[in-house]
């Protein structure tokens, strides 16, 4: 009897310990699961010495592919079909990033909470909100009409499905045991949601709310002031003095906008907690070969992005009979994005344009299903979302969309501050695209005109797209649909009754900023405004001002240019804004209100030499000294509402220095004196005195340790021990090395259009996505030092070179 | 030499069934061999024990030495909030130890129940 109640007792004991073991219900994570030798993962710790040799039928292929491995892992595919090539990419994509590629198309269509759990439902909404899956439905749409982008979508996809299928559960990427969640099936509408996330980022960025509340806190004139559309330093993409094109008609504002536009007075209570990161940007250019060394162009890219794990790039060639091409491609659709073939080198960056807009919309009741439109009642469209959520019930969000766009806020969707109104988002992002077409064209490019026709394709995001040849030409194409506005329209909330406030559709295609074997014999852009104020058209957006000036200047200045020295340029350290505020600081310091402490810190910055170089303690100094001066100036005037407003840019109180020394926001207005220039900069020192002392406390002085530049793994403060902190490099905003805390230059790359085709690349990142291999991260240490490889451009029959470590083979 | 055949068959079985089925399968490995080798409970709870402890420590600490314990590192910061990776070893030889250890009683226990109830 004893021994049948032992039995019982330990049978349970053992059933239920695997149950606890086993499952999240009781413990946060699985750990037998977790840590099972044969299941869990221990799995994904691969072997140093891990062979990627294979051998593999794929019953998809028409022809043979071969893919060689070099010792950084990556493959060279070798082709006899261009679409043979698309399926082995997807399968390689997915072999070494697959849960990357799922997280951020999952990502991009609001279905984190799925995954994470009712933490991420805000951020689901907004994405949902947003469009992002009606906007990559439109986009799908377009594929499907182009039966050859189709097609390479179609090779992509089934690639990416044959090696999910052929996953077994104790091959999952790590990520997936340690969420406990699947891989799904891919499709074409993912690849289009990873454009439509890489959109977001990069074009979903505006600041109308901000703006419209700045108009109403400051008026007219002092907003004028503190955001003008033209700063006086711009060096434009486009030389100063070429002259445009006078389009044929002028738009005119609404005869109503200046009572119910420019000086509305609803009052606003919105913020977007879920916006892009301002500082996505990039710096391009390209030198002709009457500026080098070689006689031969040379062009360079470094796309500033989120530094993440893993990287948003994949480094990859692809031969095919068509083309040989060699870059970075994107794990989620197909083809190189930036990078050069045999006979053109192409790279991007962020053209900065808003492309955004919003409409106040006035529905007739709570079901939003009627809205006011041109003297009369429209029905609305409308879409309900489903947000599933890990161990809670779904949750269903009704959007109404209009002959705008989707109503991204109403009384569904109000943020913490809470607004009566309802809006709706007109963005480019929701038009029907066909941007995967032009990097197809490009990867097979052999000229400007092949280069120029691609980039139509692209509405979206807008891209300053550079470009030289081997044949000498150099070019740039500030390129995507721009809204045709008049001038103002679009920079606050506008009103959506009628169709007096829509867009005049988009600046003709032929009249964007470009420019082709320019006289400077270069062509370089930095975020900058494309153009001066000699542009016919109103092109508002969120622009950079300072990296724009040091690459102009220093490529007008540089002759006999060779790669080295483009290296240099990617890794260049000069603080422009610093070279030219600081001076204007220190003439106005009152030295005779500062203790000992105060002076040693002045004492530096006397003695910086304005580079951001890791060791230097004067970035500290200085930006702590301008962000308080900043403070000083501004808050007086922004702090009076509790709304929220956005700060003006530095250039902005910087130029108003340079242009007049009693600017007239350095009068605080909450104290009956007038200050002047001199009091405000010595009580800014002051006040970041205090500020340095506890930093310095921290040992934090020295710029990298300030800084402490950090790659987190895409689940961020999820997976600490995925990141790599504390990499000690300079750098920083403004500067062309753009390397800011996490953000910075995620690809650099360097093409001397040589024959053949020479380059020299680098990424923050690793081949592998799999935390466990020495594939992970193995490129860091190289970028942060500002060093590259030499990329292989293999040819076909190099097969037995010494370069190739691991080959695929793969067979129909 | 029962205790010894024993273990070496429980550690066997386990890793076949390992192959095939989920982790947990390493408690039916223990309970079948505790059924049908006969040992006393204690001993059997022992045997699945070490069994356990030896399979699954040495094909963790193996795949991570392989691995020069680079994702170990990671883990064990991860799960046991230090960096240890022979820990997470020793933890994941653990759990294969108590499930063998308390599987292995329960099929000892349950031969000897069958046995008095004929």
């Amino acid at each position: 009897m004893v021994r049948v109640l032992l039995l019982v007792l330990s049978s349970i004991l053992t059933i239920v310990l695997i149950y606890i073991l086993g499952s999240t219900k009781l413990a946060p994570v699985a750990l037998g699961k977790l840590l099972s030798p044969q299941e869990g993962i221990w799995q994904n710790a691969e072997a140093i010495n891990q062979t990627y040799n294979e051998d593999i039928r794929f019953p998809e292929l028409k022809g043979k592919v071969d893919v060689y491995y070099d010792e950084r892992l990556v493959p060279h595919i070798m082709a006899e079909e261009e679409n043979d090539a698309y399926f082995v990419q997807g399968y390689i994509h997915a072999k070494f990033r697959l849960w990357q590629m799922e997280f951020q198309t999952h990502a991009a269509a609001g279905r984190i909470s799925e995954i994470i759990g009712d933490r991420a439902i805000s951020y689901d909404r907004n994405q949902r909100r947003k469009g992002l899956v009606f906007g990559a439905e439109q986009m799908l749409k377009s594929i499907e009409s182009d039966p050859e982008v189709l097609a390479a979508c179609d090779a992509y996809t089934a690639g990416v499905n044959s090696y999910i299928s052929s996953l077994s559960s104790s091959e999952l990427p790590i990520e997936y045991k340690l969420l406990g969640y699947q891989p799904e099936k891919w499709n074409n509408l993912k690849t289009a949601l990873f454009i439509k996330a890489m959109t977001n980022d990069l074009a979903g960025y505006d600041h109308d709310f901000e703006y419209t509340n700045a108009l109403r806190v400051l008026g007219e004139e002092k907003f004028n002031l503190l955001f003008p559309a033209i700063p006086d330093s711009l060096s434009p993409i486009i030389a100063k003095g070429t002259p445009f094109a006078r389009p044929d008609t002028t738009y005119m504002p609404p005869a109503n906008a200046d009572s119910v536009y420019f000086h509305s007075t609803d009052s606003l209570w919105f913020t977007d907690e879920f916006k892009p990161d301002p500082a996505n940007g990039s710096n391009n250019w390209v030198v002709a070969g009457s500026k080098t060394q070689s006689g031969k162009p040379i062009l360079a890219n470094d796309p500033h992005l989120n530094l993440s794990f893993p990287s948003i790039w994949f480094e990859i060639q692809i031969s095919t009979p068509n083309y040989n091409s060699y870059g970075v491609s994107f794990p989620g659709i197909p083809a190189v994005v930036i990078g050069f073939n045999e006979n053109i080198a192409f790279g991007f960056t962020n053209a900065g344009r808003d492309v955004k807009d919003y409409y106040k919309i006035k529905f007739k009741d709570e079901t939003r299903s009627e809205y006011w439109f041109e003297n009369a009642w429209k029905p609305a469209n409308q879409r309900v979302e489903v947000i599933k959520i890990k161990g809670k019930a779904d949750i269903l969000d009704t959007v109404s969309y209009t002959v705008f766009g989707p109503v991204i806020y109403d009384e569904s969707n109000r943020d913490k501050l809470n607004t009566e109104g309802a809006y709706a988002l007109r963005w480019v992002a929701h038009d029907p695209s066909n941007a995967l077409r032009m990097w197809l064209l490009l990867n097979r490019a052999k000229n400007y005109d092949d280069y120029s026709a691609a980039v139509k394709y692209l509405n979206v995001p807008g891209q300053n797209v550079a470009f030289a040849d081997r044949s000498g030409d150099i070019a740039m194409w500030a390129q995507a649909n721009f809204p045709l506005r008049w001038k103002g329209q679009g920079q606050f909330l506008m009103p959506g009754t009628d169709s007096s406030y829509m867009w005049h559709g988009y600046i003709p295609q032929q009249e964007n900023p470009h420019a082709h074997n320019p006289v400077e014999g270069f062509v370089g852009s930095a975020n900058q405004r494309p153009v001066d104020s000699t542009y016919p058209y109103f092109i508002p957006g969120s622009y950079d001002v300072y990296r724009g000036i040091t690459l102009n200047k220093a490529l007008a200045e540089m002759q006999n240019i060779t790669v080295d020295d483009m290296k240099k340029l990617q890794n260049n350290n000069f603080n422009v804004f610093a070279s030219q505020a600081l001076p204007i600081l220190l003439m106005n310091i009152e030295t005779g209100r500062l203790d000992s402490k105060d002076k040693e810190y002045l004492d530096i910055l006397s003695h910086w030499n304005f580079y951001n170089d890791p060791e230097e303690k004067g970035p500290v100094c200085f930006n702590t000294w301008w962000d308080s001066l900043q403070a000083v100036v501004f808050d007086d005037d922004l702090n009076r509402s509790p709304l929220p407003v956005i700060r003006p840019e530095r250039f902005v109180l910087l130029e108003g220095l340079l242009r007049d020394s009693i600017y007239r926001f350095v009068d605080n207005i909450n104290t009956p004196e007038v200050e002047s220039l001199s009091t405000m900069v010595t009580s800014a020192f002051m006040r970041a005195s205090t500020v340095l002392k506890k930093i310095e406390s921290e040992g934090k002085l020295e710029w990298a340790k300030s800084k402490n530049t950090t790659i987190y793994h895409l689940l961020r403060d999820g997976a600490l021990p995925f990141a790599k902190a504390g990499i000690m490099n300079g750098g920083g905003y403004g500067i062309l090395n753009a390397t800011q805390h996490t953000h910075g230059p995620s690809w650099r790359m360097v093409v001397h259009m040589t024959t053949p085709v020479a380059a020299e690349v680098v990424y923050p990142g690793g081949q592998s996505g799999n935390p466990g291999s020495p594939y992970y991260d193995n490129f860091v240490n190289t970028w942060a030092e500002g060093k590259y490889y030499t990329a292989w451009i293999m040819k076909p029959g190099d097969a037995n070179d010494s370069r190739v470590k691991w080959h695929l083979h793969c067979r129909p | 030499m029962k205790f010894l055949v024993s273990i070496i068959l429980t550690a066997l079985l386990a890793f076949a069934l390992g192959l095939y089925l989920p982790w947990w399968s390493i408690a039916i490995a223990s309970f079948a061999v505790a059924v049908f080798i006969h040992l006393k409970p204690g001993f059997s709870f022992l045997s699945g024990l070490i069994a356990l402890f030896l399979l699954w420590g040495t094909m963790a600490w193996a795949r991570s030495a392989a691995n020069q314990d680079i994702l170990a590192n990671k883990m064990s910061v991860l799960v046991l909030k230090t960096e240890n990776s022979l820990l997470l070893v020793l933890v994941t030889a653990l759990i294969g130890a108590l499930i063998g250890g308390l599987a292995a009683l329960s099929g000892s226990l349950l031969r000897s129940v069958m046995k008095s109830n004929n």
